[in-house]
């Protein structure tokens, strides 16, 4: 335990591992100095993160993208928590490249762990720095003086404002490793339900989303994909796009051809238009949708033991196994994807709602032969994206188009279609484990194996973007790269958190990629916590336990119990309840990544015997997030991964043949509707004040899966292990 | 309209089943059992055939609600003489018909005669199950008490006077109702004769489509010619069928067993639980019900369609179709998740305009995690005029037909009815879009 | 030639081809931003308009068809200083993750509202049922319209 505990204490100070290697790291972390906390390990300096003018206006900068999980609110409370200031006198500036620090991407939950921390810990030290410059000036001890919204005061009567003592200070200078944070204690706006800064924007119909962008002159532009993944455009007949009214240019490079035109619509009827005058050159390359596990089988895989426990060996009084598939997923946002981009000069401006500013500014860059510090990548929000989705392609795609109608901003948008058919999706997988009881019906061996692709093929380059592929310069998409342990990709949470003596975990790397995949919110934990959690029903039964009693059983740490336990209670879990009468119980735990926020999720769940179609009814969470910024915001992160991993649990799946992808809207990758939503979902919190933030956005995905899996299997339908599971 | 108001009302009437005991019949009380029949007192096998039989019948349509357990009723009907609730079928001892010997289940499918003695509703469409074997009656029987036992009460129906009268299901049944068992025709062979015996009985396919007259009972005269319920229109399957492209067996086994045809389209409306539950019947038995079924069609269109060349028609609906209708109905994408090419499609040819204007007003409505073709609905965007005018312009241009009659008044009727009666969504399509790309 | 509409209470001279789809009449033309793209195909209901009292799919609705009509987006609601009724309840409840989908419903829940003032739960997903929700916000969503039906 002690171990993970010391890891605990730093993971906020985690780099994402497949981020880009920062320039500035190792800047702040000076040889054998203490570790700088969150991102200000990469980007040392006060005033990357927090700037506070004459005018007393304060500006707080973060790298990460507001995507829908509410980290503007987040991060604003953090800082006007350490800062003493009203939340509402702090402007917010998110991932820019020309104005905030590079924090890689916004992903795997990191997003608090990292810029919360590194904005938390500057404002502490900016506050300090204020109070030392008011005590100078006053000639007072600073533990005299006390802060109170946005001033200094001396016991004297005598106050400063920031403004004030912010003139006669250099802010560029360097954060400590120790500065003095709040006591949870005398928190006042951290730990609490502020309300979200960006819903009533987006409620009311303000600019709220990059697809809301319209700038002077700009023009509309669509783009028209290839038919399939390895098809080449073979010939192009532009003339009925090009004599439509309005259209200013058709733009071919390679096989990537795009329309330009003064209006939206017609943009949209030109790019139909050019679809029925491209010839393209097909080859069926594709597997069989259907059969996950073949598909995988026959990928040639690098294996990796990431764990290996040898303890005494007990008498395994029975052996179980079982397999375990996932088919390819979607993102399928809501909004597809969108882009503006404006060349003026030598200077190319792309507004997108990628996860990574700089990331994409360099790929971009390189797919155009620019040099990166003439381009610049500003994030606007788009639809949740969970994930790498098209958002980059699009950026891509615009930036492209920009080139050709110099002078001009551009916005492509892209088609449902398009955003289904193209967008990277969560990989398919496969998971075997055998495990066997001893006498007492503990689990005395465990070994599992989980295959599958890379879970990121974020900008690495030009080739990872479908614009660079598609273009002339036909740039090589990179060689997939696993993300390895602790995080994991693949393979991550396929290391359980139980107590098992006996115990080997393999990574079945497989690089092939024969349909384009990517990050999917949770990675592979949603997989492999459905199949470990299955299987620890799988394994209760067998062993004649109660299911939560047996997690129990196996469970060490205390803050995993604790959670176990609260789910449990605030359910009313059944430890007797008799299975097989058509509504079922189920449960399953996880914490994600074994290093970021615990969660719990027990829930109850209608089978119809016949056709084992399931209904959800009650869901109950409970979650520790380590110190919680918004409870309420943190709670609407749990119900919608719970939503949103039972859309994905029960009916998803993409389909294809042998030349395309079929999945292409939402008949024919038909998601949850209003219908399945269960019937209440209830998230309880953990508070843990004082201990460091962990990452909460994912938790849910894995636990929620298997929960209504072990709830499907009691109720008396099957034990599913194939998904999707309402229409395998 | 008069007529069809009635006999709408009438057959919705029979359709949704088993609707609650009425004035005694005359028959004994049949003894209770003292608790349900165990599980084990039914094989696996005895169980698994009425499953499929079931389904055949469609139990599970009318006696689930919206929402609701399976089988546990409780499915209101509005009718224009009041609401009919259906009953809970499950063997819960105390709500469902737990208690029921099987010679009761069995009075009931006959004779229309609850355990206690009571008429039953001839929305329970006792006058075809009647057709039913011992042996498959016995069946389904071992299936519903093998069950999951719900406890669910439905509120009381809620009818007009006469229907209220007890006694008025005597009268009713003296008139119409001719109970016995199927007998085979001999000038046919065993497979037409199992299709019949199913389509006629179990399957109850007249309980819709064939026209009732105004007490609600079938007209035998025009058996299969068309008839209404819960406002849809069900097609005449028979002789007088209008479909422009002639059934074939095969397509008519596709459809039925999957709820989409490729050149004829999707189920829809009260046809697609239908399909949705075929889908998990014997596959021998509804492909003997296609045969039976095509066999009583003409075996060319009774009117061929009309290409998109020849078209000609109401302006103000051309203009319509041209704008909103257009680049889904004629893209090139396959059925059944693009639309259908207007010319072949039953809705612009058959006797009745309703559910094509259902189908404008409130579309296909998605299924619920179940790739299934979706398709708007304009009740809000257009007005009646533009709704008229579209449906005239298709039956003008797609369909060599007269116009229909009281157009009009149909539109708004079916507006009237709301979006409800669309509610029901199309099961899932049986199959990934991938593989419906192979079946083209 | 242009086409008449009243949008949000003002009477407006559309100049789009009367084939456009209303929902590019109302975000390219007339720069609203409360109708949302996200299929163009009636499924999903981004684009969720009123047309008179009625929610409708802007994306699938060319102008032609409304022209005299009384249209109703996101903003003829209410606004950031006055939000409306179901627009001040999404707030209070905070339904939304990305908020994409949230114009979409609001507009549902209001013809909803308009046509049935006090909705029971099963009314209420029928009437959001041609409304998706990506982020898995549905039930915050549900509360919302509760709350706004004072139910
Ligand atoms: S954008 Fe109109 S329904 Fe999806
Ligand atoms: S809140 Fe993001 S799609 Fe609904």
């Amino acid at each position: 335990m002690t171990a993970r505990r010391d890891f605990l204490k730093q993971s906020g100070a985690l780099v994402v591992s497949f981020a880009l290697a920062p320039a500035a790291a190792a800047q702040g972390a000076k040889e054998g100095g203490p570790k700088l906390p969150g991102s200000l390990a990469k980007d040392p300096f006060l005033d990357a993160w927090i700037r506070v003018e004459a005018s007393g206006a304060i500006t707080v900068f973060t790298g990460k993208a507001e995507l829908g999980q509410g980290i503007r609110t987040a991060i604003l409370q953090v800082a006007a928590e350490e800062l003493d200031v009203p939340l509402a006198g702090i402007a917010l500036v998110t991932a820019d490249t020309a104005r905030t620090p590079d924090e890689g991407f916004t992903a795997g939950s990191h997003s608090l762990q990292d810029s919360g921390t590194a904005i938390r810990n500057a404002a502490a030290q900016v506050r300090a720095l204020l109070v030392a410059e008011a005590a100078r000036r006053w000639r007072l001890a600073p533990a005299t003086l006390r802060v109170e919204d946005g001033s200094v005061r001396a016991t004297d009567g005598r106050s400063a404002a920031y403004g004030e003592l912010a003139a006669s200070l250099d802010l560029h200078v360097q954060a400590k490793a120790d500065a003095p944070l709040k006591d949870a204690s005398a928190f006042r706006v951290m730990d609490r339900p502020v309300p979200r800064v960006d819903i009533p924007a987006k409620v009311t119909g303000g600019l709220a989303y990059v697809h809301d962008l319209r700038l002077p002159g700009m023009l509309h532009a669509r783009v028209v994909r290839p038919p399939g993944y390895g098809a080449r455009l073979v010939s192009l007949d532009a003339g009925a796009a090009e004599r439509r009214a309005g259209v200013v240019k058709v733009v071919r490079d390679g096989s990537f051809v795009a329309v330009v035109a003064q209006r939206e619509w017609t943009a949209i009827r030109a790019m139909q238009d050019l679809a029925r005058g491209a010839r393209w050159s097909e080859t069926p390359a594709l597997p069989d949708a259907r059969k996950v596990a073949a598909l995988l089988d026959s990928l040639p895989s690098r294996d990796t033991v990431i764990l290996e426990r040898r303890g005494a060996q007990p008498n395994a009084a029975r052996t179980l196994e079982a397999t375990y598939t996932r088919p390819y997923l979607a993102h399928a946002s809501i909004g597809p994807s969108c882009a503006v981009a404006h060349l003026e000069g030598d200077r190319l401006t792309v507004w997108s709602h990628t996860q990574g500013v700089y990331p994409d500014r360099k790929a971009i860059a390189e797919m155009l032969g620019m040099p990166a510090e003439k381009v610049r990548v500003i994030h606007l929000e788009g639809a949740g994206c969970y994930g790498h989705n098209g958002a980059d392609d699009a950026a891509a795609d615009a930036a492209l188009v920009a080139t050709h109608v110099p002078g001009r901003p551009v916005r492509v948008q892209w088609m449902r279609e398009q955003e289904h058919a193209w967008e990277p999706y969560g990989p398919a997988m496969l998971v075997r484990v055998r495990a066997s009881l001893d006498e007492r019906g503990r689990i005395a061996a465990w070994d599992y194996g989980v295959w599958s692709n890379t879970h990121s093929t974020r900008p690495g380059g030009a080739g990872s973007l479908l614009a660079g592929r598609h273009g002339a310069k036909a740039f090589e998409p990179p060689p997939p790269r696993a993300i390895p342990q602790p995080e994991g990709g693949g393979d991550r949470n396929a290391i359980p958190l139980y107590a098992l003596a006996n115990a080997r975990v393999t990574s079945h790397f497989l690089a092939p990629m024969p349909v384009r995949v990517s990050a999917l919110r949770s990675l592979g934990a949603h997989m492999n916590v459905f199949a470990i959690e299955s299987f620890m029903d799988e394994l209760a039964l067998a062993a004649d336990a109660d299911p939560v009693a047996f997690r129990l059983a196996h469970l060490e740490d205390p803050r995993a119990r604790d959670v176990v336990r609260a789910a449990a209670e605030r359910f009313g879990w059944r430890s007797a309840a008799r299975g097989g009468t058509g509504i079922g119980q189920g449960f399953a735990f996880a914490r994600y990544k074994n290093l970021a926020a615990y969660c719990a999720i027990a829930c109850e769940v209608e089978v119809d015997l016949d056709t084992g179609q399931p209904r959800i009814g009650r869901v109950v969470a409970a979650v520790d997030s380590g110190q919680v910024v918004n409870p309420d915001g943190l709670r609407n992160q749990i119900e919608g991964a719970i939503v949103q991993s039972a859309s994905w649990t029960l009916y998803e799946r993409v389909a294809f043949d042998a030349k395309r992808i079929r999945s292409v809207d939402w008949q024919t990758y038909p998601i949850l509707r209003f219908a399945s939503v269960p019937r209440s979902v209830d998230v309880h919190v953990i508070d843990r004040p004082g201990m460091p933030f962990l990452g909460s956005g994912e938790a849910g995905q894995g636990p929620a899966a298997a929960a209504i899996a072990n709830a499907i299997a009691h109720g008396g339908g099957r034990r599913r292990r194939d998904l999707p599971i309402a229409r395998a | 309209m008069k007529r069809s108001l009635v006999t709408r009302g009438l057959a919705a009437l029979a359709v949704p089943a088993f609707a609650g005991s009425c004035a005694t019949s005359g028959d004994p009380a049949l003894a209770r059992l003292q608790a349900p029949p165990a599980r084990a007192a039914f094989s696996a096998s005895l169980v698994g055939r009425g499953a499929r039989l079931a389904a055949l019948g469609d139990c599970r349509g009318c006696h689930t609600a919206q929402g609701g357990r399976a089988f546990a009723g409780g499915r209101p009907l509005e009718t224009p003489f009041g609401t009919i609730y259906s009953t809970n079928i499950t063997p819960d001892a105390k709500t469902g018909i737990g208690l029921w010997p099987e010679a009761a289940f069995r009075r009931a499918m006959r004779e229309g005669v609850d355990r206690s003695g009571h008429h039953l509703y001839p929305a329970f469409p006792y006058d075809r199950f009647t057709l039913a074997s011992d042996a498959d009656i016995g069946a389904i029987y071992a299936y519903l008490m093998t069950r999951p036992a719900v406890e669910s009460r439905h509120p009381g129906n809620r009818l007009a006077f006469p229907f209220n009268v007890r006694a008025f299901i005597g009268v009713w049944k003296a008139l119409y109702f001719r109970p016995g068992p199927w007998q085979d025709d001999p000038a046919h062979d065993a497979r037409w004769n199992r299709g019949a015996y199913l389509a006629e009985g179990l399957g109850h396919c007249s309980s819709c489509h064939t026209p009732r007259n105004a007490l609600g009972a079938e007209r035998a005269d025009r058996h299969f010619d068309g008839g209404d319920a819960e406002g849809w229109h069900a097609y005449a399957i028979g002789a007088g069928s209008q479909s422009p492209l002639p059934w074939t067996e095969e397509a008519m086994r596709a459809y039925l067993r999957r709820g989409w045809e490729a050149r004829h389209g999707v189920s829809r409306g009260t046809m697609a639980p239908v399909t949705r539950e075929l889908a998990k019947a014997d596959p021998a038995d509804v492909s003997a019900i296609a045969h039976y079924i095509v066999s009583l069609m003409p075996r060319s269109a009774a009117a061929p369609g009309v290409s998109a060349a020849s078209r000609a028609g109401d302006p103000e609906g051309a203009r319509l179709y041209a704008s909103a209708c257009e680049s889904c109905h004629e893209g090139d994408e396959p059925l059944p998740f693009a639309g259908i090419a207007l010319r072949r499609s039953i809705g612009a040819a058959g006797e009745s305009p309703r559910n094509l204007l259902n189908v404008i007003l409130y579309g296909l409505p998605p299924a619920d995690g179940a790739t299934a073709p979706v398709m708007p609905g304009f009740a809000g965007a257009m007005t009646d005029a533009q709704v008229a005018a579209l449906a005239r312009y298709l039956r003008e241009s797609f369909t060599d037909k007269p116009p229909w009659r009281d157009l009009d008044a149909v539109v708004r009727e079916a507006r009237a009815a709301g979006p409800r009666i669309a509610q029901a969504p199309a099961g899932a399509m049986g199959t990934d879009p991938a593989n419906v790309a192979e079946t083209r | 030639m242009s086409t008449r509409i009243e949008v949000n209470g003002t009477w407006r001279d559309a100049q789009s081809d009367a084939d456009t789809p209303l929902l590019y009449v109302l975000r390219d033309e007339l720069a609203l931003n409360g109708a949302k793209y996200g299929c163009g195909l009636g499924q999903c209901g981004a684009c969720t308009v009123l047309v008179d009292d009625a929610a409708v799919f802007s994306c699938v609705t060319p102008l032609a068809m409304v022209a005299g009509r009384r249209i109703t987006t996101l903003e003829g609601l209410g606004t950031l200083e006055r939000p409306g009724r179901v627009q001040r309840a999404f707030i209070e409840e905070q339904a939304a993750q990305c908020g994409f989908c949230i114009p979409g419903m609001i507009l549902r829940a209001e013809a909803l509202l308009r046509a049935s003032p006090h909705p029971g739960e099963a009314e209420i997903r029928e009437a959001l049922h041609p409304n998706l929700c990506r982020c898995g916000t549905h039930v915050r969503i549900l509360r919302a319209v509760r709350k706004a039906a004072g139910t």
